[in-house]
């Protein structure tokens, strides 16, 4: 009994790492950058009944538990006992998978002397997935590019060159894309390959008996981290810029000694554009932000996530029905930790950070394509190119904390090199730096937001694609703690663009892009002065905001620049 | 100024080359490795070895190190002016970074580009950390300046140089009395103009301030990684500079009459004139005399695939080598926030030996989480108060203590007999902090200890064998350090690896290693190129500029030698974000030269991940030229005088994980093995420093050289 225990460490120990070299393995191969840059993926190892008792540890949140549910849906399609070794599944369904169709999922069941033990299942966000491509334009899930049924991709073994061609005809980089396919499945293999070795290894004919040992453990834990909170209800709401319109996000939180509930009651209805978020998404950042407070250090599995049940009234933008549109879910999604904050706040004054900017200010550019009002022949012939700048803002000031300034956040997306986009585009940056003032001022004081500034090389017309919020409202303050700056999105000519949607950056101009700021915690007139003067040094905040916002005398510094 | 002072003092030492000249004819090689804590001290006479080991002088290393070698020296009847060979180690680079005492620096970028350094990746390296805190950058906003000027990624002016602002700049740092200075412009490595200028007024200007370029220091691409680099590299470099111009100078005139050299991370030598000009290249030299000194025995033994893991009181480390030679990397990250923790420190692009390091030493702790589990590592008890056993306050269990119950370790002996090992008390704490917890037995909980550290080596060791596209399970592991003779047979046998070797000198730290590393030195740079269009002219042009450098460099420490040169290039699918690096043959690229660097990368990319995608472009990012003369042929040192042999009466009792009971088992010698053939385990081998575990799976005999060498009996197929 009692080796027992201690054999099932070591494989629970074993299958984490087996999960993490699968997602390398994935990250190694892949090319979309929001794989690689982002790590936006995921990875995982299933029971036969479609219960997740590992994954690995990637960049984004995005798939927590979306893809842990996914497996479900494609067992209810392709029962286990239809499938033979050799079978790939796959899906982008976005109401089956992961929460739009640039995600595709893949499922590889693993047979062990003929019985089926496990399945592994990854999800990466491919480079196109055709239709309007990215961003919140589209109105209709049709307009956003080809949908794929959870379908069988290979048949023991024999890959269905069918699938493959059609996919390829309906992208804009079918080899790429081919390539991120084929990422899918090998990294799926490797899962399964160290599975079998664990298996002789440890004379296993299945992995049911570590698979509850894990599952109730990772429960019973999550369970004592939700206990050791006080038990209660308590709401908040948070308002999005929305397409056009401001969008209200409300949620009720309860915490009670059998689990976590979390109810979108109230929240706003959806949309015709592609900002709507499916369930599976709202679940994953949902959970991902309760995680990041209460149980951080639990790994992810069925039975730490089955303690948080969470609620979205069907019809509203955090549970969209087919065929809304969906490609830019994540602008709303990644705001539900913060939604979550402000509840999990009231619970635990002066325990929870102050909300931040959250939504990634990802900069997308291209050009070389037919723009309007541009003479169609004239920019065919310029040069074709589309990058993407991951960019991101301030995150809410911390307990004890100050925010971290340009720093991602629920997302953990890395930044792609100026000088790599530079080189593969003829876009030219002139700035990125710090934007001052734009921590919300506290007594921890939010995170700064930055300043980017760029430009067409060659003074031609470019296409902004922009999927942005906290524009029109900012990171909020909390107890006390002020908001930081809003984001701004402005031409140098002093023209103003929108936050969302395709835009055109005209010839000579400069696109200057102002991230949002995290909001302060606290009262700013309680920040220490050894504080204050040290970001007056480090030019963090002005003179100005020191007098202004926490009260601090501008003749003890004469720091000028 | 120092810094200048010593670039002429070593001008002087020009063309004396390493010269073999010894009256006896013995040769007489020293190596040092300054390490944080001790400097160790090796000498080979022939193959007579003399080693030292005394407490670093944190103030002014270089008397430790004087003292060490006269040490080693009196011990062979020797004085200074009989060394013909010196080679230097040191983490006074290291501790500089790590512990943020370097110099007054400041970081001179393009302007609108301040905070690149600090901004980094905007990334989080723990994703459900909200409390998580990154490395300060090395150089603080307050010490950031800017200047107007701007090349673009082909190289042009798009902004001309705004010298103005560099003189005024200049009065600024002289008031504000910066010992250092770093310049880092966008795109310099394409076009390093702005960069040298810049350099040109400040050191006119300031004379006395060393003045470090991106474009020399880190020529590649990708901002962060340079600016990092470079302010590393001005951060470091008084302080190295000082410690290597008094050493000399000691040396000098306790009659060295050869030039001494310095270990690089990379794994090569150089001198000390390019030390001074790049210390970056110092950091991590130590690690790398240990896998040099694996590299050394695998072709010894004539091993083409080894892993070598080296274990200490701390962390372990491996490390691939194929055919003879350790595995590099151009990456390398210092001070992390989070031990061990990828991303969580600040990254310097050198060529490095890529060690993987694992928070699994003899001082790692064991405990038990929140869920139950038993974790171990990477907290570490370290020597003071050290594990529980050592009786010298130490409160929490380590891994010491598990092998001390489990009746590994003879507890009158451990360490040379330097520490006695109280195994009651390590049971006791055994017994309270893992066996109660977790309903099991002393003995069991001793045991799960030494399972749960061998598994996450094992893990780490198979993640890393991933992403270098490497089948573990075909090496062999050479295993090495204090507490590695343990650990390895369960961590071959969780690689699935049947062979492993435990030298002679498994106690020796690294500075061995070092006697045997060549004098080399790797040019790199940053030039985009699509393979299906190539500018041959401008890629010949820039390889033969590569060349001529690493060679000029190279041949500053040994004019005489023959120099090989060893191209390569950084490649990728377009699109892909991380490169290959694949040899370039032939010394004039052109398109038979391309077709067969085409045909290398997909072969090597297949070997990585199993597929190649020929339908998709390839681009070279970066491009290098090493120069590297043939490493020193040196004979490995005779094995020390083994303990007696106790011809197998002697017995121990431990408790065995394949019998889940106490057993009796032979405690032998080295010498007993070299005279009693092979024998079978269960069996513990011991040394002055080390006892080597030999379980049921293995079987253990010498090899002439006078390591152990452990095979995986025939009928031992399961790893468990």
């Amino acid at each position: 009994m009692s080796q027992q225990v201690i054999q099932s460490q070591v494989i629970w120990n074993r299958l984490i790492s087996v999960v993490e070299e699968q997602a390398q393995a994935l990250i190694r191969t892949a090319f979309g950058t929001a794989t690689r840059e982002a790590g936006d993926l995921s990875a995982g190892v299933f029971l036969p009944d479609g219960r997740m008792i590992a994954q690995a540890v990637t960049g984004t949140p995005g798939h927590v538990n979306s893809m842990a549910e996914s497996v479900k849906h494609f067992l209810r399609e392709f029962p286990l006992d239809t499938l033979q070794p050799g079978d790939v599944l796959l899906t982008n369904d976005p109401w089956k998978g992961t929460g739009h169709l640039y995600d595709i999922t893949m499922v590889t069941p693993v047979f062990h002397h003929q019985r089926p033990v496990a399945l592994f299942a990854s999800t990466l966000h491919v480079i196109d997935i055709g239709g309007l491509g990215p961003g919140p334009d589209g109105q209709q899930i049709w307009h956003e590019g080809l949908f794929l049924p959870i379908l069988k991709f290979i048949h023991a073994g024999r890959l269905d060159q069918t699938v493959l061609n059609i996919v390829k005809a309906n992208v804009r980089e079918p080899a790429q894309v081919e390539g991120d396919f084929l990422a899918l499945v090998a990294c799926n293999d490797v899962g399964a390959r160290r599975l079998l070795t664990l298996l002789d290894e440890f004379a296993l004919t299945d992995l049911l008996e570590v698979g509850d040992y894990i599952l109730t453990r990772s429960e019973q834990a999550m369970l004592e981290a939700v206990r050791s909170w006080p038990a209660g209800s308590w709401e908040s709401e948070l308002w999005v810029d929305g397409y056009d319109q401001p969008l209200r996000l409300q949620a009720k939180l309860t915490l009670s000694h059998d689990g976590i509930h979390v109810d979108f009651a109230g929240s706003a209805g959806f949309v015709a554009k592609g900002i709507n978020v499916v369930k599976a998404y709202t679940d994953a950042y949902t959970s991902f932000g309760i995680r990041c407070l209460i149980g951080a250090d639990i790994p992810n599995n069925a039975g730490s996530l089955g303690v948080i049940k969470i609620d979205a009234p069907e019809g509203s933008i955090l549970n969209a029905p087919y065929p809304a549109a969906v490609t830019s879910r994540h602008i709303i999604g990644q705001m539900l930790p913060d939604v979550v904050f402000n509840c999990l706040r009231q619970a635990r004054p002066g325990e929870v950070p102050a909300e931040g900017a959250s939504c990634l200010w990802n900069i997308q550019l291209s050009g070389g394509h037919i723009l309007p009002e541009y003479d169609a022949v004239n920019t065919l012939t310029q040069p074709r190119f589309s990058i993407t700048s991951f960019s991101t803002g301030g995150t809410g000031a911390r307990p004890r904390l100050d925010g971290l300034s340009t720093t991602s956040f629920p997302s953990g997306v890395r930044n792609v090199s100026l000088e790599i986009l530079e080189s593969i585009s003829p876009v030219v940056f002139w700035r990125k730096e710090y934007r001052q003032d734009s921590g919300g001022a506290g007594q921890q004081r939010g995170g700064l937001g930055q300043v980017i500034e760029l430009s067409h090389g060659q003074d031609l017309p470019m296409e902004l694609g922009a999927a942005w919020d906290r524009i029109h409202f900012p990171a909020q303050g909390a107890e006390g703690g002020l908001a930081g700056a809003p984001g701004r999105v402005t031409l140098s000519t002093g023209e103003t663009l929108s936050g969302k949607g395709r835009q055109i950056v005209p010839p000579g101009s400069h696109l200057i892009v102002e991230t949002p700021g995290g909001g302060g915690l606290g009262n700013p007139l309680e920040r220490h002065a050894a504080s204050i003067a040290r970001d007056l040094t480090h030019q963090l905040i002005s003179p100005q905001a020191a007098a202004t916002s926490y009260g601090h005398s501008a003749q003890s510094t004469n720091k000028t620049e | 100024m120092p810094v200048n002072d010593a670039l002429n003092f070593f001008n002087r030492y020009k063309g004396e080359g390493m010269s073999e000249r010894s009256g006896d004819g013995l040769v007489n090689r020293v190596a040092v490795d300054v390490g944080g804590t001790f400097t160790d001290i090796v000498m080979l006479r022939g193959s007579t070895q003399f080693s030292a080991k005394i407490l670093t002088s944190a103030d002014a290393p270089e008397r430790a190190v004087i003292t060490g070698i006269s040490d080693v020296l009196n011990q062979a009847g020797l004085t200074f002016n009989d060394i013909d060979a010196l080679i230097l180690g040191t983490t006074l680079a290291t501790n500089a970074l790590i512990e943020r005492k370097g110099a007054r620096t400041a970081l001179i970028t393009t302007a609108g580009f301040r905070d690149l350094v600090e901004i980094g990746q905007e990334d989080r390296f723990a994703q459900y950390d909200v409390f998580l805190q990154k490395p300060r950058p090395l150089v603080e906003r307050e010490w950031r300046f800017t200047v107007e000027e701007r090349i673009d990624a082909q190289g042009q002016v798009r902004i001309p140089l705004k010298e103005e602002q560099v003189v005024a700049l200049a009065e600024e740092l002289r008031a504000q009395k910066f010992e250092s200075v770093a310049i880092g412009y966008l795109q310099s490595f394409i076009n390093p103009q702005h960069e040298q200028r810049t350099a040109e007024i400040l050191r006119d200007l300031l004379p006395g301030v060393t003045v470090s370029l991106s474009s020399d220091v880190c020529p590649e691409i990708r901002e962060y990684e340079r600016l990092s680099t470079v302010s590393a590299n001005a951060y470091v470099q008084p302080l190295v500079a000082g410690y290597l111009h008094r050493l000399q100078q000691q040396l000098a005139t306790h009659g060295l009459r050869v030039p001494p050299y310095l270990m690089t991370s990379g794994g090569g030598i150089t001198t000390l004139e390019n030390g001074i000009r790049e210390p970056v290249r110092l950091v991590e030299s130590g690690p790398a005399g240990g896998a040099i000194l694996a590299s050394n025995i695998a072709s010894q033994l004539g091993l083409e695939k080894v892993l070598s893991f080296d274990m200490g009181g701390t962390t372990a480390k491996i490390c691939f080598i194929d055919r003879f030679q350790p595995q590099i990397s151009r990456s390398f990250e210092f001070g992390r926030v989070h031990r061990h923790q990828k991303g969580s420190g600040l990254p310097i692009r050198i060529p490095v030996i890529d060690l993987v390091e694992i928070g699994a030493g003899g001082g790692s702790i064991a405990r038990i989480d929140h869920l139950q589990r038993l974790q171990v590592g990477p907290d570490s008890a370290g020597s003071s108060p050290g594990p529980v056993s050592y009786n010298l306050g130490g409160e929490l269990v380590t891994i010491t203590d598990a092998n001390a119950q489990l009746g590994l370790l003879d507890p009158a002996s451990f360490a040379g007999g330097k520490v006695e090992l109280n195994v009651d008390k390590a049971a006791a704490a055994l017994a309270q902090q893992v066996g109660k917890p977790l309903g099991v037995g002393t003995d069991e909980a001793a045991l799960a200890v030494t399972e749960i550290i061998a598994e996450n080596m094992a893990n780490a060791a198979r993640v890393h064998a991933t992403e270098s596209g490497k089948q573990v399970d075909s090496y062999t592991l050479i295993a090495f350090g204090g507490a590695a003779p343990l650990h390895a047979v369960r961590l071959a046998s969780k690689l699935g690896i049947g062979r492993v070797v435990i030298p002679h000198a498994a106690g020796v730290g690294s500075a061995l290693g070092f006697l045997w590393a060549p004098v080399s030195y790797q040019a790199v740079r940053s030039f985009y190129q699509r393979l299906d269009n190539p500018d041959y002219a401008a890629v010949n042009a820039l390889l033969d500029t590569l060349s001529d450098q690493a060679r000029h460099i190279v041949q500053q420490a040994d004019e005489t030698a023959s120099v090989s040169l060893l191209r390569s290039v950084y490649l990728r699918y377009a699109g892909q974000g991380h490169e290959v690096s694949v040899p370039l043959e032939g010394a004039h690229f052109d398109e038979q030269g391309l077709a067969a660097l085409h045909a290398r990368f997909t072969q090597t990319y297949r070997q990585l991940y199993g597929r190649s995608l020929d339908h998709v472009a390839v681009e070279a990012i970066s491009w290098t030229v090493t120069a590297t003369t043939a490493a020193p042929e040196i004979a490995f040192p005779a094995p020390g005088e083994p303990l007696a042999r106790t011809n197998g009466v002697a017995e121990r009792t431990l408790y065995s994980l394949q019998q889940q009971q106490r057993i009796q088992v032979p405690v032998l010698t080295r010498a007993d093995i070299e005279h009693g053939g092979l024998r079978s385990g269960p069996l513990v081998v011991v040394d002055p420093e080390t006892t080597t575990l030999v379980d049921e799976h293995f079987t253990v005999s010498s090899t002439r050289e006078g390591h152990l060498l452990l095979e995986r009996q025939p009928q031992s197929g399961a790893a468990q």
